[in-house]
């Protein structure tokens, strides 16, 4: 265990450090190349630098390459490959609009090198119940997981500061489970991903300065359910993610299919004329997470940001409690 | 609204640990003997089927819940 503290620190120094000095350049880069885009819930034309998931994944690679230097793990690498996919996929996608299958199918095949470098343990942890055995259903969950969590984080990149502030609440409690149900090497790995979505959302948070992307949405998302898989905390992982996943199901269960957010008619938020948020009652709108904190009447954007944030710091409590449970059997 | 989606997320948490209860004393000792080197694949396909089942009623619990927590709000 004392011999993880180097790595940890150097990894988390170097994650946060990397995001937190690259960030303003590759604002700077993108305003010159005219790479923005306007920011829907302000009054002027506020126009934001995007994709910002450039100086995400840099830090990623940089912290996690520290990492393995250290304990040569093929975990390490699986999650370094599948990030880094999961990135491309997501440039690609803030580059050109692709069609909703799109995502969905490539962070399927993102997930392939977790399987191929056997970075997995088929064994399926529940809290209370204890572990059950699903070696070819496992390999099924191990391709389900990359899309749903990529796309999930994705989902929530609605309002200045969230997916950034969300990710670093979630990817902390995650590390604090990891540590509890004492998988020590992969809670250490999973450190880097909250000190770089702190870095982030430095510039993230209202009034945004750069936005994520596709490319940065899907990098935390990516390596979230990576660490999920190969750390053996899928069902923690999840608790932890309720909020976007509640978002996800809310938005799937009232669409009825899988659809890009941009291919949507309906508005199920708009503003009120001091440009707070508001829900609409349009029948055609999706349900979402913002649209129902909304039902009790307008707020404003902070508001909302952190009214979801409160909703984060909850399940990460019960991803804790799950951990916890996770050695009680009866 | 904000406590309803605080009850809800309570809610999604507990049917997670109901459902791992479910795959565990369910899915876990599920065997087959009787099919030689195959009944491995067998019971794998037949423990996919399963999960696939229980995966429809958690969804259709848990839109029944989403009905019911928010069925003051849900007027849009």
């Amino acid at each position: 265990m004392t011999e993880l503290i180097i790595p940890a620190i150097v990894s988390c120094f170097v994650a946060f450090f990397l995001v937190f000095v690259m960030t303003p350049p590759l604002i700077k880069f993108l305003e010159k190349r005219n790479m923005v885009v306007k920011d829907m819930n302000k009054k002027e034309d506020v126009m934001v630098a995007r994709p910002g998931g450039l100086a995400l994944i840099v830090g990623i690679i940089a912290s996690e390459m520290i990492l393995y230097a250290f304990l040569q793990m093929n975990e390490i690498l699986a999650i370094i490959i599948t990030t880094s996919a999961a990135f491309a996929i997501g440039y690609v996608d803030d580059r050109k609009v692709m069609g909703g299958w799109f995502k969905p199918v490539a962070l399927a095949l993102a997930a392939i090198p977790i399987i191929a470098l056997g970075a997995y343990n088929s064994d399926l942890a529940f809290p209370i119940f204890g572990v059950v055995q699903i070696p070819v259903l496992y390999l099924a969950l191990i391709i389900f997981m990359i899309p749903i969590t990529g796309n999930t984080i994705n989902s929530i990149d609605v309002l200045n500061g969230v997916a950034s502030g969300f990710m670093v609440i979630a990817s902390f409690s995650l590390s604090i489970c990891l540590f509890i149900v004492q998988n020590y090497e992969i809670a250490i790995v999973s450190l880097p991903l909250g000190f770089i979505s702190l870095a982030f959302y430095k510039y993230h948070k209202i009034p945004s300065k750069i936005f994520p992307g596709d490319s940065g949405a899907l990098t935390l998302g990516a390596m979230y359910g990576a660490i999920a898989i190969v750390g053996g905390v899928e069902i923690i992982a999840a608790v932890a993610l309720l909020p976007a996943v509640i978002n996800s199901f809310l938005f799937l269960s009232s669409v009825k299919k899988i659809v890009e957010h941009r291919q949507i008619k309906g508005k199920p938020v708009d503003h009120t004329d001091d440009f707070r948020l508001r829900a609409t009652s349009d029948k055609s709108a999706p349900i979402t997470l913002v649209r129902l904190i909304l039902a009790g009447g307008p707020l404003s954007e902070k508001q909302v940001g952190y009214a979801i944030f409160k909703l984060a710091i909850f399940s990460g409590i019960l991803a804790i409690i799950t951990a916890f449970l996770m050695g009680v059997t009866f | 609204m904000k406590s309803n989606l605080y009850g809800f997320l309570f809610g999604m948490w507990i049917l997670i640990l109901l459902g791992g209860g479910i795959m565990v004393t369910i899915l876990g000792p599920f065997t087959i003997q009787q099919f030689g080197e195959f009944h491995w694949m067998l019971a794998s396909g037949i423990k996919v089927l399963i999960a696939l089942v229980l995966v429809v009623i958690w969804i259709l619990i848990l839109l029944k819940l989403k009905n019911w927590i928010f069925r003051k709000e849900i007027k849009f």
